[in-house]
């Protein structure tokens, strides 16, 4: 079954679902807002990519963040840290919230994704499959690494006179989760991805 | 493709289909064996035809970050210690150091995120509100275009509770210089995502709504 008509979820026009070129996006010619893409593979890459970052995740998890070189010693920051010394200065809340949306959200959706795409790709499906889907999608505004990587850019200048600053590993594993989310952004397309799951009923 | 400015505009409210929010299946409610569709039947969202009580939720959304925009102004958001003398920072005195050591685009970044983008999302948001409230017919793309751009901007906003997360990381007790969190960074936080739920409660649908004809208006 697939779904011959759509409707724009920002102005609520309808529209007649017509065949794509490859890799291109259809828009509502009302109000401009995207209504769905057509990405061949968009099974394979969102798949690829997600296990990618799923990687890089736990790599960027386990090596040090960023060293602080000051008077003759060494400082190593993981992630963790940061949350951890705002929880300790009764600042839970935003502890929690920074936890959230720089590691727990990212880790959750791309969980998520390999939990509905893989099965996909080998043509069967998992228990809750869609709730699964729907929940990566949901989460997808409130998964902020790319602001948190701006963020550790902005502290590194702030404290350049300071100290020495030493980039580490998670660093650049973390960089690459950034450019992993945004290409799963833009090649993830759900529409296709819904018509599949519909195709088993 | 000239007659969508006239009367004859096809909405799914109008056809009578719910347009799912979570997958955008259309849904006929109720269905051809008359049940009424509560959930729907792919992914299991809940069905309305326009987001639940859209203006009010957003209006109160948009008070309670307006009321904590104040003390995240006002409060400090770091407290530097350097050699037992502590010196507090609210966001704009943060942007003032950035530029007074020569780092323009930073302070540019830091200014446009954590000033710029909250307020101007305020306006917006209560700029649509209204015109919506009014059943304004003026430049409806360019209001669809302009919540579009606010609900993606928005995120931009939490940069400077991040900066404040790994500047206290790293600079920690033991050094001559401390740098601790201050409770204006709480209620900034706060701005940002109750700002962002605002948006995301919003219905922009309403905009459209409101050139139609008749004044008969979907129901939720």
């Amino acid at each position: 079954m697939t779904q011959t008509l759509i409707a724009c979820h920002e102005c609520d026009l309808i529209h007649r679902v017509q065949p794509l070129p490859e890799n291109s996006k259809a828009r509502c010619r009302r109000c401009g807002a995207l209504l769905y893409a057509h990405f061949p593979n968009t099974i394979e890459w969102s798949l690829d990519l997600a296990i990618t970052g799923l990687v890089l995740r736990v790599i960027a998890n386990i090596y040090p963040f960023l060293s602080l070189e000051s008077q003759g010693t060494v400082l190593e920051t993981t992630i963790i840290t940061g949350t951890i010394i705002l929880s300790e200065q009764s600042m839970a809340g935003v502890a929690i919230l920074v936890l959230l949306t720089s590691m727990l959200i990212p880790c959750i959706l791309l969980g998520a994704l390999v939990y509905v795409l893989w099965p996909m790709k080998l043509g069967h499906r998992l228990p809750a499959n869609r709730r699964a889907f729907r929940l990566a999608l949901t989460l997808r505004p409130w998964s902020m690494t790319e602001i948190f990587l701006l963020g550790i850019l902005v502290s590194v200048v702030k404290l350049a006179k300071l100290a020495t600053i030493i980039p580490g590993t998670a660093l650049f594993s973390f960089l690459g989760l950034v450019l992993v989310l945004a290409s799963i952004n833009t090649f993830l397309a759900p529409q296709t991805i819904w018509e599949k799951m519909d195709e088993w009923r | 493709m000239a007659m969508i400015r006239g009367h004859a505009v096809h909405t799914a409210a109008r056809s009578g289909l719910f347009n799912c929010h979570g997958c955008r299946l259309l849904v006929r409610r109720p269905s051809a064996d008359g049940q009424m569709l509560v959930r729907c039947p792919r992914c299991g969202t809940r069905l309305h035809l326009r987001k639940p009580n859209s203006i009010a939720r957003t209006w109160a959304l948009l008070i309670a970050a307006m009321i904590f925009y104040i003390p995240a102004n006002l409060l400090p958001v770091t407290i530097t210690t350097y050699l037992g003398s502590t010196q507090p920072d609210t966001i704009m005195s943060g942007v003032i150091f950035f530029m007074q050591t020569g780092s323009w685009g930073i302070a540019l970044i830091i200014f446009v995120a954590s000033i710029v983008v909250p307020i101007a999302k305020l306006i917006v948001l209560i700029g649509l509100l209204v015109s919506v409230q009014r059943r304004s017919h003026w430049r409806p793309a360019e209001r669809t275009r302009l919540y579009r751009i606010t609900e993606l901007v928005g995120r931009w906003s939490m940069l400077d509770v991040f900066v404040v997360t790994v500047l206290v990381a790293l600079v920690r007790l033991g050094y001559l210089t401390t740098i601790e969190a201050g409770s204006g960074v709480v209620y900034f936080a706060a701005v940002v995502v109750i700002t962002m739920i605002a948006a995301m409660t919003f219905d922009p649908r309403l905009i459209w709504d409101a050139l139609e004809k008749n004044d008969e208006s979907p129901a939720h």
